[in-house]
Order: structure tokens, then C-alpha cells, then sequence
């Protein structure tokens, strides 16, 4: 009969289904991670340890770790990782803290929820470049609005460029704009699954709500809290359109004195008006190691916090 | 990944940028044998639209897009493009502080050939030249120099506004100039000093040199030229009078600056005049042309060239020799201000003795085709435009009154020391 000779081919065909297809359905994520993602990366490090020219495509010289030496003695790098340091306390810190409390505020009942709640998406929706040229209009010296108010409350102006602190200050302030409403909706998010009889107990037991957000929200929102820290810690570090755009002048040295160029801006300045693409891709890798353990170190610091409040 | 992932923030960032100063860049686009679009990379305004819309009408089956970016943003693009081999126009502008960095890497563009070689100011044809005698770019205009000034912040700061009297106040020399500033300050008009910026002051100065940045054979010679160091002293020196508005040329807030009367003076090459009108539109006919203190200079001026990665070569060399054509530069001269680089052009009538109405009727014609004509050509090498740049920085350091003079030129020095890498 034909069935057997059918069915036999057939029965291959199905356990080959079985076996390879959840590896076809991966794949498309592994082609492009590997395409845009493992390849860039891996051959970004071999371009490091070569002296090479962007401008003269392709001509380069292996020099082995000549490039990483150089960026150990290079004090404007030193500086830049300061910067971005600063940069990244300074927006990090008020912006989780101002997220949580959003989302506290978000978790109530008030009338037009939703519209609220999708409207403090809308500043990281808005083009970063359209956010900080606005920004840095306000923060003009002569003619910003900023300045105005300082006038208004009889504080003489700030030229917000020309020195460290304000300029990080400013930079910081556009940061947080983008990103406090992004966090806050992600708090909120975990918020809402934290299970409600455990504030009606609190309730009963007479806590008030600063001790139901300190002694509940805040440890139930443990994994949430260090999903947040970690991710803002890993953007924080690579910032780089807000103070090249803040500069005005559209060049990469951040300030007149570098006051705040930040670890990625320098890349950018080394690689794309330099054309020093080895450099570059070693300021890339070592940026990507520091990043690797200010995320670690903040994960377990993170935690910590957390354990404690519980 | 950590740098593909700048690189495709940063092209975002460039890209809206350029969007927010004009429009979005589009790829090279056509059929073969059909329509096709040119699509022109320019920084500024190179007073091409009228031409452009005769050219097609002349050429039905060419169409023309033109893109502007700001002036460090559009030759960081084009030297990346070029370096990707991909992106680039078919016509790229290229300035006189970034025409040599180009012509380092001339087998990028196409040869343009050496029958239009007598045409030329002969350094302004040298200047685009590469080692094995191949032409990069038609150059389009230069700058020449003079002083550009708002007649009515003259008179009420009670200095005499009348352009020949300006001009002989301040005609032995920059040291002058600064003279008539401390007077200017004495009485200066609230809110308004008496020049821009540090470094666009810088740039005027040092034009006139016989020797700038570099030696002839590419050597950099900031750190030893004398030139280099009195130009910075007199211009630190102003700055320490405060006559500086301390605006950054081509910033938003300079171009603020011009809405806004904030200063007085502006040095003022031909192209300039451009931008004055462009942003400071409510002041016509207050502002005049006084000649330079210490005779002829010049600062700036541009190239039109042809990338070889273009896709329609042949018809962007056309439109680029047409756009650079004796008539074309004439005409936008009197229509922008834009000075011609063929001197052939200097003494026709059209051009010698026309007079601006923005500019009070000034004889913009006579001024600068005498301060061209006077002009002694400086060797420009690869970095000229960032040097300009860090010694920008370097004096608006002292502007902000963050470093001292001599500081800020130690490490103006070894910043662009740091260049040569």
C-alpha cells in the first residue's frame, strides 16, 4: 500500500518540525543581534588595537594596547569620565526619586487618570534634539528665560555655559525632563501589582501613608527599583546628544574648557572630527567596561537598600 | 555596539538638526536616462535659489535639492561620507578652513580638469589643488574683508558715523580699532559692546598675515609664528577693555545677537554681509561697510566640489561649473554680497560701482574688490578650521573669565599640538 511509504518521510518531517522550528522562530533575533550587535561590538574592539585613520578609509597599523595606554595618561579623557559622572549623579538620583513619587501620585484615584498618566510619557516621546535646543534657549545667558526669573527673584544672571557646576546643572535638568516620566510610568506599572489587602491590613493596623509607601511600596517595588537603577545607569553614562547640542556652537569639546564634554562626546570629538577610529573604539570599550560595573555595583547597591527596608 | 549605538544617535541628532535649519537629507534618487534629482550640501546661505530654478527650467529633466547644515556640522558630515564612501551629495560646499583637509584625501572627488585655471584668482585655484595637480573644487567666492557697523549705535555713542571717517579712525591698525571701542564703551548704548565675539575677531585679524597656521609644507606653526601670538594679544586685549558682545559665530545666540543689537562692529568678509541681512532684516539701512584697519585680508570663502561616490557625476559637474560661472558670481554678488573669486569680474561696472541699500548705499563693490585686489594669499594646511576653532575656545576662556591670557594660550597650544595626531 502507499500509506506507509507516505507516513514514513512524514513522521521524519514532523520530529524535524518539532527539533529545529523553535530554533527558526529564535533566529531572526539571533541574525540581528549578531549583525548589529555582537559584530559591531566585537569588531570595535579589533579596531582598537589599531592606529587607524577614518578619513583614509581603510588604512590602519595593529598597535596592540598603544591605544588603551594612551587613554590611561589622557587627562581630557580623565575629565570627560568626571563629567559624565557628575552628569549622571546629578540627573539620576532626583530623577528616580521624583519618578517614585509621580507614580505614588499616579496610583491614586484622580480624575483624568489616563490622560495623566500618558502625559508624563510625552517628554521622552518629544525629540531629543527638539527638547535640548529648547532647553538651551532657556538656559541663555543674555536673553534666557531662566536668567529672567533669577532677575525677577534678584539673583544676578548665570552664563549657564562658562562653568562646571551650572552647565551640568543645566544638562542634568534636560536629562531628568526626559526620563523622570518614562521611570514614573514604570513604577506605576509595578505599583499596580502590588496586592491591595496588603495596605487595607496596613490600614487596619493604623499605618499612615507614608508608612504604608516606605514600609510596602517602596521594598515590594525592590526588582523594579533595581531594573530602573541599572538601566538609567547604563544611559546615564553614554550621554552625549544633550551637551553637544547644548554647546551651540556644534563643536564636540563640550564648553570652552571642556567643562562638559562627557565620556561618549569625547568618543565623538576622537573618532568623527579627529578621525581617530582605533582611539575611539578604545574609549568605546573602556566606557562599555565602566558602564559593566557602575550597572553591577549599583545592582548590588540596589538590592541592598531594598533588603533593608524590608 | 556601544559605538554603532552613538554613531546612530548622533546621525538622529545631526539629521534633525539639519531638519530643524532647513530640511531632511534624501538619498541620491532618478532613473537612468529619465529625470534625476542633484542634491546640493551646503553651510549657509550661497544665494543659489533663483539659480537653481533657471537651471531646471533649462534642463527639464534635472531636478535640484539643496540642504544646509551648520557650518562645523555640514564638513564633519562630509568628511564622514566620504570616509563611509556613502552619503555625501552630489555637490558638496566646501570652506576655505576645511579645502585642504579635503584635498588631502582628493582621490575622493572627482577631477574637474584645469580649463577654467586662468579664470581664477590664482591662489584661490592653488588652494583646491592636490599635490598631483588635480582640481577638487570651483571656487565660489572669497571673502575679502572690511568692517561692518551700525551707523545709528555710532552716533549715539557720539563717534563720528560717516564711513570714510570711520574708516580713517581706525586705518593704522587694529590697535586703532580698539581705541575707537574704549571710546564706543564710554558711551555705548545699553546692551550692545562693541564687536561680537573673541574668535571671530580672531579670524579677521590673523587673515591679514602674511603667514597663519601653517608653513608651506603642512607644518603647524601656532606654538612659533609671532603673527599667531600678536593677533591673539590684541584680541585678548579688547576683550579685557570689554568690548566683546562674547557671542560664538554662527550660534544661535549670535544670530540673536544680530536681531537683538548687540554689538556695534562685525568684521566683516563679503559672505558675512549675507548673514547680516539674514538676521538682521529690522536694520536695514543702518548698517555700513567701513573699510579694515591695516588694508586688504581676507577670511573664508567656498568651494563647490564633486564627490566621486556621487551617481550622477557627470550632470553635477555641469551644474557645479554653471553655479561658478562668470555670470552666475556676478549676479550674486549684487544679490547676496557673495565676492567673486574671478578678478576679471573686479572691474566691470556692475560690480565695481555697485551700492548696497541695506548698507546705507555703501560702495560694497569698490570696498572689496580693492581689499581683494590688495589681498596677499596665506597657505592654508589640513586643520586650518579647527584650529580656528580651538583658538576660538581658547579666548572665549578668557571671555568667561575662567583662565588668564597666558593660560589659556599654554593650553590653546597644546591643544592644537594634540591636533597633529
Amino acid at each position: 500500500m502507499a500509506i506507509p511509504q507516505l507516513t514514513a518521510p512524514r513522521a521524519r518531517l514532523s520530529r524535524l518540525d518539532t527539533l529545529g522550528s523553535p530554533y527558526l522562530y529564535i533566529l531572526p533575533f539571533f541574525l540581528l543581534f549578531g549583525a548589529f550587535g555582537l559584530f559591531p561590538l566585537i569588531y570595535t574592539g579589533y579596531v582598537s588595537f589599531n592606529d587607524w585613520n577614518l578619513l583614509d578609509a581603510g588604512e590602519h597599523q595593529w598597535v596592540g594596547l598603544a591605544n588603551y595606554r594612551e587613554l590611561l595618561h589622557d587627562p581630557y579623557f580623565w575629565n570627560a569620565l568626571g563629567n559624565t559622572l557628575s552628569i549622571w549623579v546629578l540627573s539620576t538620583v532626583p530623577q528616580l526619586l521624583a519618578a517614585l513619587w509621580i507614580a505614588h501620585l499616579l496610583n491614586h484615584r484622580l480624575r483624568a487618570r489616563t490622560s495623566l498618566r500618558m502625559g508624563v510619557l510625552l517628554p521622552n516621546i518629544t525629540s531629543i534634539v527638539a527638547v535640548t535646543i529648547v532647553f538651551t534657549q532657556m538656559f541663555g545667558r543674555d536673553f534666557g528665560m531662566i536668567n529672567w526669573l533669577l532677575g525677577l527673584a534678584g539673583a544676578g544672571p548665570v552664563d549657564w555655559q562658562a562653568n562646571t557646576w551650572s552647565s551640568h546643572l543645566a544638562i542634568s535638568v534636560i536629562v531628568a525632563w526626559r526620563w523622570t516620566g518614562y521611570n514614573a510610568l514604570i513604577y506605576l506599572a509595578s505599583m499596580q501589582a502590588i496586592p491591595h489587602d496588603l495596605y487595607e491590613a496596613a490600614e487596619l493596623d493604623g499605618a499612615s501613608t507614608g508608612q504604608q509607601f516606605w514600609r510596602i511600596t517602596v521594598p515590594q517595588l525592590r526588582p523594579t527599583i533595581i531594573f530602573t537603577a541599572v538601566i538609567s545607569t547604563i544611559g546615564g553614562l553614554q550621554i552625549m546628544a544633550e551637551p553637544l547640542l547644548f554647546a551651540g556652537s556644534s563643536t564636540p569639546t563640550g564648553g570652552s574648557d571642556r567643562q562638559f564634554q562627557t565620556a561618549a562626546l569625547f568618543m565623538y570629538e576622537q573618532g568623527f572630527r579627529e578621525f581617530r577610529f582605533g582611539y575611539a573604539s578604545a574609549i568605546a570599550w573602556t566606557l562599555c567596561l565602566v558602564i559593566a560595573v557602575f550597572a553591577i555595583a549599583n545592582f548590588l547597591l540596589t538590592r541592598r537598600i531594598a533588603n533593608d527596608e524590608e | 555596539m556601544l559605538l554603532s549605538r552613538m554613531v546612530r544617535t548622533v546621525a538622529a541628532a545631526t539629521a534633525a538638526a539639519v531638519m530643524l535649519t532647513a530640511c531632511g537629507s534624501g538619498g541620491g534618487s532618478g532613473s537612468d536616462g529619465g529625470d534625476i534629482t542633484l542634491n546640493v550640501n551646503l553651510f549657509g546661505n550661497f544665494g543659489y535659489k533663483e539659480l537653481y530654478k533657471e537651471y531646471e527650467q533649462a534642463h527639464p529633466n534635472v531636478k535640484i535639492a539643496e540642504h544646509t547644515a551648520a557650518y562645523n556640522d555640514h564638513h564633519r558630515d562630509l568628511a564622514t561620507h566620504l570616509a563611509t564612501g556613502t552619503g555625501a551629495g552630489d555637490i558638496e560646499g566646501v570652506d576655505t578652513g576645511f579645502i585642504a583637509q579635503m584635498r588631502e584625501v582628493g582621490k575622493q572627488f572627482t577631477d574637474l580638469g584645469t580649463d577654467r585655471a586662468s579664470q581664477y584668482l590664482p591662489w584661490k585655484w592653488q588652494a583646491s589643488l592636490t599635490k598631483d595637480g588635480k582640481q577638487i573644487g570651483y571656487g565660489t567666492d572669497v571673502g575679502g574683508l572690511a568692517i561692518c557697523y551700525r551707523r545709528d549705535l555710532f552716533q549715539q555713542a557720539g563717534l563720528p558715523a560717516d564711513r570714510d571717517a570711520v574708516s580713517a579712525q581706525w586705518a593704522a591698525g587694529w590697535d586703532k580699532y580698539i581705541e575707537v571701542g574704549k571710546k564706543y564703551a564710554e558711551k555705548a548704548p545699553k546692551g550692545t559692546a562693541f564687536f561680537d565675539g573673541g574668535g571671530a575677531l580672531y579670524n579677521a585679524i590673523i587673515g591679514q598675515a602674511p603667514q597663519g597656521f601653517y608653513s608651506e609644507d603642512n607644518t603647524i606653526v601656532v606654538g612659533t609664528n609671532p603673527e599667531v601670538r600678536k593677533a591673539w594679544n590684541l584680541v585678548v586685549q579688547a576683550i579685557q577693555a570689554n568690548l566683546s558682545a562674547k557671542l560664538i559665530e554662527s550660534s544661535p545666540e549670535w544670530n540673536n545677537g544680530f536681531a537683538k543689537g548687540q554689538f556695534a562692529t562685525i568684521a566683516c568678509p563679503a559672505w558675512m554681509m549675507t548673514k547680516i541681512k539674514d538676521q538682521a532684516k529690522s536694520f536695514s539701512g543702518k548698517w555700513d561697510v567701513a573699510a579694515v584697519p591695516g588694508g586688504g585680508g581676507n577670511w573664508g570663502g567656498s568651494y563647490l566640489t564633486v564627490p566621486k561616490q556621487g551617481k550622477h557625476v557627470e550632470e553635477a559637474k555641469k551644474l557645479a561649473a554653471w553655479l561658478t560661472a562668470p555670470e552666475q558670481q556676478a549676479r550674486i554678488f549684487t544679490s547676496q554680497g557673495l565676492l567673486p573669486s574671478i578678478p576679471a569680474l573686479y572691474d566691470k561696472p556692475e560690480i565695481a560701482a555697485y551700492k548696497d541699500p541695506f548698507f546705507n548705499n555703501a560702495p560694497v563693490g569698490t570696498i572689496f574688490t580693492t581689499a581683494a585686489k590688495e589681498l596677499k594669499p596665506q597657505y592654508q594646511g589640513p586643520r586650518t578650521g579647527d584650529i580656528q576653532t580651538t583658538i576660538r575656545d581658547g579666548l572665549v576662556r578668557i571671555e568667561q573669565g575662567k583662565q588668564t591670557s597666558e593660560q589659556s594660550w599654554q593650553q590653546t597650544v597644546s591643544d592644537v599640538e594634540r591636533l597633529k595626531k
